[in-house]
């Protein structure tokens, strides 16, 4: 066992996939000599060659329409986008070709393209650096959408995600890249679709995804303090999504809370808190909640830590969820005097 | 100045130029077929929209001299990345027009069988499929083959950043990819003098170390001559190649649009004067490689295949509400799963 961080556990993942299959070819800005900005393709260019690393002229829609072709010719493309919001100029070939080619089709051509995508913040970076997008991504059938959150999952997910048949949308959580986990590479993990629990717990559920997950513990962690014991679901796959295992979960519990990063209103999180909400009503002893960002642009650095869900917000959420135990709790006033105004 | 267009429109029919050779007569015959077959179905395709049978169809009459000139002057083996203007362009390719029409009709977003077509869905986006065309041409030219890929496309579509990208990608990846650019005069409603302040849309490729050309899109044998040497440019391995060809839509936009609003008789009666089949056909019968029997039989044979799209599209072929989650994924997730199921219970109500 060795300590692996998520940005070496990806290189390996790369470095293994292009060993394996002639197919897999590594493409974006300054993937090549330098080996990514975050280093994710470090060193791939000086062991196979610009044929299976290479760099392209900066244009981001030209990176995934020429991932298209480059994947109806037989190859497995795997694409960086440097930073989330630099791939926004390359939407309109993500939703509408890189997604429904298969649709198209009807099967003939499918795209088994994956679209690392650098994510979220909590890094310091200037604006347009740190967007969490997965809720544009997630609503587009025909992509699936994944965010792994340890060094293990990035490896094992991102193996799995070049062998996939279909386009895949891969979050990588930039302040997470130099989060270590001692483990032992080649690893495979739960596949992707399917969540796993990373902290057992009673009396509520927490479910997050990639920049969440290590929230989530640190608040479970805090909450034991108050004596609430706090179970962590990691999401991991948010398309497809694994409704059984996080149902199960929150039955269990009769609470749950879901986070995310990314601002709060029409997101991922509220997606699942839905979702739960349809499949747990009855096992539910407080409504879902959501802990978010704020409704807004994302800040510059030295405000993002009061845009970001905290441990804090957290904790507050989960104090939300005794309201069966606390009438008086402010929230529930505000209902009542709306209810008492109709 | 070897990247630089002709300073005017290469044409071939009515003088000789001395950098083109006319095509040989019989290659010529055959485009004359194809085109007076390729006009008959777009006015086929034009009475079944007046019928209701198409949802919508965007008319290339005028432009057949483009059309057939790209599916003839690329082989079996290259890839054509057509728009939703080039169906007559995917039937003298050989397509099934039926199949052809299966987007318009609104059966399904592609008939065709893609792989074996080597020809991408009709893309309804602009200038987004010359990326694809692109990425396609290298990826067959890293496996070894000497594939071409041509990009149909109009000028609006030189308006987009796409196709400036793709432009850039093909020329640093030197691959192989024909641009066919068909200034058709309007993006819409909008003339090109709207679209670009450039002297040509052939002068584009210059900056991105394109070769690049500009042809009379309405005389046939300028355009297959010029789209063959841009064609074995690029299976050469000397890189991409940009062809701008000067022609005009006859009809509207589609049958939604409505021309008269933006343009005069007066310019329209002009472009008739330049109609492509009766520049060709004139070049034909004056060489004597065309006379009255054969003009008379591929007039019939154009009027049987209109009449075989005709019976054929009066057929309502089921369509099955199933497919809409068969094709989203090589394996359905659990969510489409469950949607199936919902699907099925409704379907069974009715």
């Amino acid at each position: 066992m060795a300590p692996t961080s998520m940005a070496q556990a990806l290189n390996a993942a790369l470095r293994d996939a292009i060993a394996e299959d002639e197919r897999v070819v590594v493409f974006g800005e300054d993937v090549g000599r330098l080996g990514g900005v975050f280093r994710v393709t470090d060193g791939l260019q000086a062991s196979f060659g610009e044929d299976r690393c290479f760099d392209t002229p900066l244009a981001e829609s030209g990176i995934a329409g020429f991932a298209v072709g480059m994947a109806m010719a037989g190859f497995r493309p795997v694409v960086e986008m440097q930073f989330d919001a630099f791939a926004f100029p390359a939407f309109e070939q993500v939703v509408s070709h890189i997604a429904k080619m298969r649709n198209r089709t009807r099967g003939a051509v499918g795209l088994p393209i994956v679209i690392r995508v650098p994510f979220a913040g909590g890094i310091g970076g200037v604006e347009h650096h740190c967007d969490s997008s997965e809720a544009y991504y997630a609503h587009t059938p025909g992509l699936k959408v994944v965010a792994p959150a340890t060094a293990a999952d990035a490896y094992s997910m991102l193996r799995e995600a070049i062998d996939d048949p279909d386009p895949v949308v891969f979050l990588e959580t930039k302040k997470l890249y130099w989060s270590k986990q001692d483990i032992e590479l080649p690893t495979t993990t739960e596949p992707i679709g399917r969540a796993t629990i990373r902290r057992p717990g009673r009396d509520a559920t927490l479910i997050a995804y990639g920049p969440t997950v290590p929230l989530a513990v640190a608040a479970a962690e805090a909450a034991e303090e108050e004596g609430w014991d706090v179970q962590v679901v990691d999401a991991r796959s948010l398309v497809p999504f694994d409704d059984e295992t996080i149902a199960e979960a929150v039955r269990g519990t009769g609470r749950c809370v879901v986070l995310q990063e990314a601002p709060g209103f029409a997101g991922v999180a509220a997606e699942i808190a839905a979702r739960v909400q349809e499949r747990c009503f009855h096992s539910l002893a407080a409504p879902v909640l959501r802990v978010a960002g704020f409704d807004v642009p994302y800040p510059p650095p030295k405000l993002e830590h009061v845009h970001l869900p905290g441990v804090d917000r957290v904790l507050d959420a989960l104090a939300r969820l005794q309201w069966d135990d606390q009438p008086d709790a402010k929230w529930l006033d505000g209902v009542r005097s709306q209810e008492d105004a109709a | 100045m070897e990247w630089l267009p002709s300073s005017s429109p290469v044409r071939l029919l009515e003088q000789p130029d001395p950098d083109y050779a006319l095509p040989e007569a019989s290659r010529l015959l055959a485009a004359y077929r194809a085109m007076v077959i390729g006009r008959r179905f777009d006015a086929q395709a034009t009475t079944l929209t007046k019928q209701g049978r198409l949802a919508v169809y965007p008319s290339s009459r005028g432009q057949e001299a483009c059309q057939v000139g790209a599916a003839l002057s690329i082989g079996a083996d290259d890839w054509l990345f057509p728009t939703y203007r080039d169906s007559v362009s995917l039937v003298s390719r050989g397509i099934d027009p039926v199949e052809v029409l299966t987007l318009l009709r609104g059966d399904w977003h592609c008939g065709y069988d893609v792989p074996s077509a080597r020809t991408a869905p009709q893309c309804t986006p602009l200038a987004t499929q010359t990326l694809h065309a692109v990425g396609l041409a290298h990826g067959e030219s890293r496996k070894g083959n000497d594939t071409v890929a041509m990009a149909l496309l109009g000028d609006g579509a030189t308006s987009e950043g796409d196709f400036h990208e793709a432009l850039n990608f093909a020329a640093v990846f030197r691959a192989p990819v024909v641009f066919f650019v068909q200034n058709n005069g309007y993006a819409i409603s909008a003339p090109l003098a709207k679209q670009s302040a450039a002297p040509s849309l052939a002068h584009k490729g210059i900056g991105y170390g394109v070769r690049s050309e500009q042809v009379d899109g309405n005389d046939a044998a300028a355009i297959l001559s010029v789209l063959d040497s841009a064609v074995a440019h690029a299976r050469a391995g000397n890189g991409p190649f940009l062809v701008e060809a000067h022609t005009y839509r006859m009809e509207p936009h589609t049958n939604a649009d409505d021309a008269a609003r933006y343009r005069s008789p007066e310019e329209v009666e002009h472009w008739q004067q330049r109609d492509p089949i009766s520049l060709l056909e004139r070049h034909l019968r004056a060489g004597g490689h065309l006379d009255d029997a054969t003009a008379e039989r591929i007039a019939g044979e154009a009027e049987e295949f209109a009449a075989r799209v005709r019976t054929r599209m009066q057929e309502e072929p089921p369509v099955d509400p199933e497919d809409l989650f068969r094709h989203v994924y090589a394996e359905p997730t659990p969510q489409l799963v469950e949607q199936l199921a919902q699907l099925r219970t409704e379907q069974e109500a009715l």
